[in-house]
Formats: structure tokens, sequence, C-alpha cells
């Protein structure tokens, strides 16, 4: 299946009525709206409210749209997901994810809510690991729902799960991060990284942003719009992997087309991952703007 | 002799053709502290102002100017009235004017700007004659024309010396270029300096000059060092503003004018200043210079001079302390008059030799006709500045505004007030896409090629109607309370009283 970009998913709060009216404009891969942390018990209901409305508005027809819920077991966790499902939302993110059962509690709920509306487009799960608990379940939690098209780190509550706190080098989180993209690969699903909490630093940023590229997560939470060109002009993909993909794709599209079941590119075989790697290469250069629609 | 002075009237006995009587009995440097008065007071008695007469300032201290309340009241306080005032623009800290108004002071202004309690009672009905609100540039082509005949100009300026010879880039209330000031000191049939520090003749280089100058007084302050900057100085952490400022980059650099020796004016405030900040990055990047910089001069600009991305700038008004003080320092940082930057009529204005100028709006319509001078609730709230006459003279004229603020949509089916026609604006950019005027089929093929979201102005409107829907129509009265002159003098719109 072919993979859709998330490089980067901006965390919106849903009680920030400017934030959630304007969100758009940055053109994130995702714009994840928050009823949880970012939300004061005062304001559950408005915002709930906001982002139901904000969900059906048609500035986000065209994004991807992800809702992370208070968590069932609060008075707020059903009355989100009703909410949330009924206005077209593609996405839950699950609160603090530690066990498998936190995963097909929720998925059970979504499931309900889906047949009681007639609501035929399945709501995807991404589930947020944040404590060691949760780091040391990944691989289950990443592979017990089809419904599961990522897990994310949250790193602010795991460091304090494990008796430490954040450090610009980002020890404290190489197992976790390691744990959950290995979970995460194994699943055949997103790995996402978390937020980098300082808007100022954009050289601290880059720094995290090409490690954990380079480790292999598909794209990261962000906090502030700011960040999201750095962001993405990090994944821009380099001229040469770009004509690499190109010449892939067409040595495909020729062999489709000379009914050839084997296709090859320079005496070397090209199979189907590669295929999708070079497709995800071309769409990753288009959204960067460095490869034309044309094209 | 008495019999032979007599069979003459006074102009003979001046005119060069009078026989030569005797010297005017004085001391031999007498003249040289003779413009020194003790007081506005003495100032305003020696210029033999009278009631119905023009008056005039300048804004080059913005919202730090502490000099027109202050002579305002003693003109009050000597008991003139039925004045005509010609400030070159007003700001917030202005208020007070209203109850000159109130009290018969003030009758007439010509300016560039009003705002505040002042914009909002005018709005109201305070006046019976209706402002005159002119651009930069125009207000030197009426005052050429003979429309705005100044008799007494009082010019704040923070050094000077006791002949008159004065400048706006040393001192404590530093405000840079006196370039609206000079055009007063010209043609200002009394010209009263008020200066802050007293320095050794001759205080020189001088912005405005000894044989300019009728009187010299020396006052507790002028301005307000802390409020003389206008706007943001620091780079915006706005997301919206950095988002419209790397728009606003990218179009310049993809327009066919982005080339080395271009040149370009942009204003304050945080999306014109990260503007700056984002070309600057692309300049260095690709060993591109610019020939000027126009207007109203920023320390970012300043920044781009001292890097030698920037040739020359030419500074008719400095933004920030950092440009005040390198207009002193910095030989290609140059002064230049209202009239060399923008009077229509000069025989030579800097933005007829400029390709970009990057503008802000509060309103926008579908013919990209601009409002910069009344706010969404029908009040003058705002200033004409150099807004048309950039607009106007410019290759590449650049509008660039949100889509919404707030609740309320920027772009229009018909602004309420029209400040700079359509016809002289090229592109407008908003958060939500960009609208390149119809007539620029060139620049908007390039535009679009180079991957901007490039969209019709219509479709803008009704993507800012759609987020927050039809605003309700203002309701006004027929009285005329503002004129709007365009630059040329001709009246382009006029603003009614609120009912």
């Amino acid at each position: 299946m072919k993979q859709k970009l998330r490089r980067s998913m901006l965390f919106v709060p849903g009680s920030n009525t400017g934030m959630v009216c304007n969100a758009f404009i940055y053109k994130p891969d995702t714009v994840m709206f928050d009823l949880e942390d970012s939300v004061a018990l005062s304001e559950k209901d408005s915002a709930r409210m906001m982002v139901f409305h904000a969900l059906q508005h048609f500035t986000y027809k065209n994004i991807e749209t992800a809702v992370r819920v208070n968590p069932l077991n609060s008075p707020f966790g059903l009355l989100d997901l009703e909410a949330v499902i009924r206005a077209g939302v593609d996405i839950i993110r699950l609160p603090k994810t530690d066990t498998v059962d936190d995963v097909l509690e929720m998925e059970q709920e979504i499931a309900d809510i889906e047949n009681r509306i007639g609501r035929e487009k399945k709501t995807l799960l991404l589930a947020a690991i944040e404590s060691a608990l949760g780091v040391v379940n990944a691989v289950d939690i990443a592979r017990c729902s089809k419904r599961m098209m990522g897990i994310a780190l949250g790193a602010e509550d795991f460091v304090r799960d494990l008796h430490t706190q954040r450090t610009k080098e980002g020890l404290e989180l190489m197992a976790a991060r390691n744990q959950i993209l290995l979970a995460a690969r194994a699943a055949k699903i997103g790995a996402f990284d978390s937020v980098f909490s300082d808007v100022k630093d954009k050289e601290g940023f880059m720094h995290e942003v090409e490690y954990i590229k380079g480790l292999g997560f598909d794209g990261k939470s962000l906090i502030n719009p700011t960040q999201i060109p750095w962001l993405h002009k990090a994944f821009e993909p380099r001229q040469k992997d770009i004509n690499w993909a190109i010449e892939v794709l067409e040595a495909a599209k020729d062999a489709k087309e000379r009914g050839l079941g084997v296709i090859s590119l320079d005496g070397k075989m090209v199979d189907a991952p590669i295929i999708l790697r070079a497709e995800w290469i071309i769409d990753l250069a288009k959204a960067s703007g460095v490869l034309g629609e044309e094209q | 002799m008495k019999d032979i002075e007599k069979q003459f009237k006074v102009e003979d006995l001046t005119s060069v053709n009078a026989p030569f009587f005797r010297a005017k009995e004085k001391a031999k440097g007498e003249d040289r502290r003779a413009k020194l008065c003790e007081s506005i007071e003495e100032a305003i008695k020696r210029s033999g102002l009278k009631d119905g007469m023009t008056i005039s300032f300048h804004h080059a201290f913005r919202g730090g100017d502490l000099l027109i309340n202050n002579v305002m009241n003693v003109i009050a306080k000597m008991g003139f009235k039925n004045l005509r005032l010609a400030s070159s623009s007003l700001a917030s800290v202005h208020d007070p004017i209203v109850e000159h108004i109130k009290n018969g002071v003030v009758t007439e202004i010509y300016t560039s700007g009003l705002r505040s309690k002042l914009g909002e009672a005018i709005s109201k009905g305070l006046m019976e004659k209706p402002v005159q609100i002119h651009s930069h540039g125009g207000r030197v082509h009426l005052i050429q024309s003979g429309e705005l005949k100044i008799d007494v100009a009082f010019l704040g300026v923070p050094v000077c010396d006791a002949f008159g010879n004065a400048n706006g880039y040393s001192g404590r209330s530093k405000c840079g270029s006196l370039g609206y000031a000079m055009i007063d000191a010209q043609y200002a049939d009394y010209v009263v300096v008020l200066t802050e520090s007293l320095e050794e003749y001759p205080n020189v280089p001088a912005s405005l000059h000894q044989d300019q100058v009728d009187a010299v007084v020396l006052v507790d302050e002028v301005g307000d060092p802390s409020k003389i900057g206008a706007g943001e100085t620091r780079m915006t952490t706005n997301p919206k503003e950095l988002l419209l400022a790397s728009h606003t980059a990218k179009l310049i650099e993809h327009s066919g004018l982005f080339k080395e020796g271009f040149s370009i004016q942009t204003g304050t405030g945080g999306a014109s200043l990260a503007t700056t900040v984002f070309l600057s990055e692309k300049m260095e990047e690709k060993g591109i210079h610019a020939s000027f910089g126009l207007g109203g001069i920023t320390g970012t600009m300043v920044y781009m001079l001292k890097r030698g991305l920037i040739k020359t700038l030419l500074d008719v008004q400095s933004f920030d302390e950092f440009a005040a003080k390198s207009l002193g320092e910095n030989k290609n940082h140059i002064e230049i008059s209202a009239n060399e930057y923008a009077n229509p009529s000069s025989k030579g204005a800097s933005i007829k030799q400029l390709d970009i100028v990057v503008l802000s709006a509060l309103e926008v319509d579908l013919d990209f006709n601009v409002n910069v001078i009344t706010g969404s609730k029908g009040f003058l709230r705002g200033a004409s500045g150099g807004h048309s006459d950039t607009a106007a003279e410019a290759k590449l004229s650049i509008i660039v505004a949100p889509l919404t603020r707030g609740r309320l949509p920027t772009v229009t089916k018909r602004v309420n007030t029209i400040v700079t026609p359509g016809s002289t604006v090229d592109v407008v950019v908003t958060d939500q896409g960009i609208a390149v005027n119809p007539k620029n089929v060139e620049l908007k093929a390039r535009l679009k090629k180079a991957g901007l979201q490039i969209v019709e102005m219509q479709e803008l409107y009704e993507r800012a109607i759609a987020l927050c829907g039809e605003p309700a129509e203002i309701k006004y009265t027929d009285k005329v309370v503002a004129v709007i002159r365009y630059r040329d003098g001709s009246i382009i719109d006029v603003v009614r009283q609120l009912a």
C-alpha cells in the first residue's frame, strides 16, 4: 500500500480559537487537535465543540486530521470520541498507551460509534507511547489492531517515568526511540518522534530532526508552526535520490507496458519495496516543492 | 538726510537700486545669537502668527513626539483661534488635539495619518471642515502648488546650533532623517526650530540649514526616545507573519526583478521586517546585491548595508534608533527630503527608480484597491504615508496582509476607503494564496511556475467571507469628515461621518 507523507504533525490545542481557525494555513502533513493535556478542565466541553466544527469545515477538507482525545477512564474520553468520529476525523491519537488492552478498548468504542452512525471510512489509530511500560509493550501495541497507522513517542512524560529529564543530546531517549522504531517497522506502520519544545532553538531542532530522520522515523510532532518549514526542508530529498526514483518508476512502467514480470534497472532487480521507496521519494520531492507536478 | 529718507517708502530703501544711506546701528556679531528665543511663546510672538494662519510640524518622532502637544498648548494659551494644522502626520500621542479643535484653536487639518481618539472624534463629526489626508509625496505637491501654504513651521530636533543648523541623528531624542521637516524648512514663511540641545556653531553636517531658520528655542525635551521607534524592530516570532514573509520573499525571488543592482523598499511591522531578513538570506546565497534601499529605513536595512548587501540607503524617515544612528555614521546612508523621495511633481523622486516595494493593507478589494486609513468600524485609524506614491512608481508593488484578522476579512468586495488605486497594485500576498493583478500576465505565469500558490482575487474574497461571514455594513451620514487626496492632489475618495 502506498504510504502517505507524515513528516509533520502539528499539535493544536483544541481550546485555542485562533490556532484552530488558522492551523491549516501552515500546511502540516497532519493537524492534530488536542483535547487532552493542553485543554483546561473548565474548557473541555467548549474545546470539543470547537474541534467538532473545525473538522467539518472546508478549510480542513484537504488535510489529514487527528485528535488526541481524553482517556476513556476520564469523564471526557467517550464524549470526545463520539464527537470527533461523527465529525469525520481521520485518526484518533490514543493518550498514554501502556498496554494492548488500552488499544483494544479504544478500538471497540470506535467500532461501536462507527456502527451506530454508519460511518464507512475506518477511523485510524495512533498510539502515543509515553511510559516505560509502553515502550516495553511497543511491539505488541504496534500490531494489535488493523486500525493502527503508527506509534509515536511522547517524550515529556516518558523521561519523568524514567526518572530523568530531556537533554539536547537525547541519550535518555535512545532506547525508547529505537524500540518504537523497530516495533513500528516490524508491524509495517509509521513511527513518529516527540516534540522539540524550544521554539527559538532552530539549530537544536534541526540537529534532532537530522538524527531521528537518520534513525528512520517518518516524522515528528510539532508544537509551533514555525518549525514546519524547517522540518520539511530537512526531509527534502536530494536531487540524486530523486533522479534514482524517477528511473526506478520509469523502469517499472516500462516493464508493465511490455508485460514483463521482472523489473530491472542497470542490471539489478527492482522489487516491490524498492518501488514503494521510489514512490515515497517522489511524493516527498513534490511536497517539498523541488519537483513540479508535471514531472 | 532725514528729509530725503522721507521721500522714499520702506520698500524703496531695500530695493537694489536704492541709494546707500547708512548701516543700521548694531554691534558686529550681534546677529550670532539673535535667533535664540527664551521660550516657545517668544518664538510664536516673533513669528507674527495670526488667527487663521497655517502652522506645521513634522512626524519623525512618531509615537514619541512631545513637541506638537507642547507647542499647541502654548498656542492655545496665547489665545489663537481658527488655525490650520499641517503636520506631516499625526500619531496616537496627539489625542490632545481633540481639545484644541473643540476650543476652536484648530479648525482645519492637513495630515497623512490620523489615529486613536483623534481619528475617532473626527470620524464622529468633530470638525466642520473635512480633514485633508495626503500622501507623503502628495504633501510636497500640495505645498508647492500653493494650496498648502505654511505660515509658521515648528520643527523639533534633538540637536541644533544657535544659528539654526540642525540634525536628527545625534543627541538624546534621535529621530534620524529629517526628510519631512526639510520641506517645511524650505517652504514655510517663518521657521522655528525647537531643540533639546544647543551645539557650538557650526553644527554640521546639517539637515535643516541656517539660511532657512528664523528662530531657535531650547526646550527640555522634544521626544521620548523609548517611543520614537516605529513598530517591531526585532525579528517576529508570529508564525503567520513569518509565513507571509516567506511567501513574499519567494515571490520577490521569482519576480524577474531579483538580480544584481535591484532596489527595494519595505515598511515596518513583523511581516515586512521578516521579508527583508528572508530576502537578505537569498541575496547572500545567490550573491546578489541591491543598489539601494529606500523610504522608511529600519535596523534590518542598516544591517544589510553594513554587510554590503545593499550599497546605498536613501532615508526619508528612520524607523528605529539603529537607522537613526547609522544615518550619522555611514556615508552610504543618505538623508533625502520628501521631495526627493516621493513628490509626483518633483524633478526627481527616488521612487521613480524603485524596483520593488512591499506594502501593508487594512483592506484590499476585488479590484485591488487598498485602504490603509479607515478601520473595520469606519473610524480613521491609519496613514496614507508613502503607500500610493510607491505603489504608483515602483516596478513591482506587493501588498502583504493576512486574509483575515480575528474574524474580520481583509479582502472585501469594496474597500471602505480607497487610498491606493488598484491599477497601481501588482500583487496581493495573503496566508491563503497570492492574487496577481490580471494585467500582469507574464508575472502571474512566472510565479505559478515557481510553485507559488496563485489564486484569483475572487477566490480570496470568497474564502475570507466563508471564514468570517459577510461583515455588517457601516452606517454613515452624508457629512464628509475627511477627503482622501491622491498624490497629484486630486480627490480619490472621501470618508463620511459615522451614523
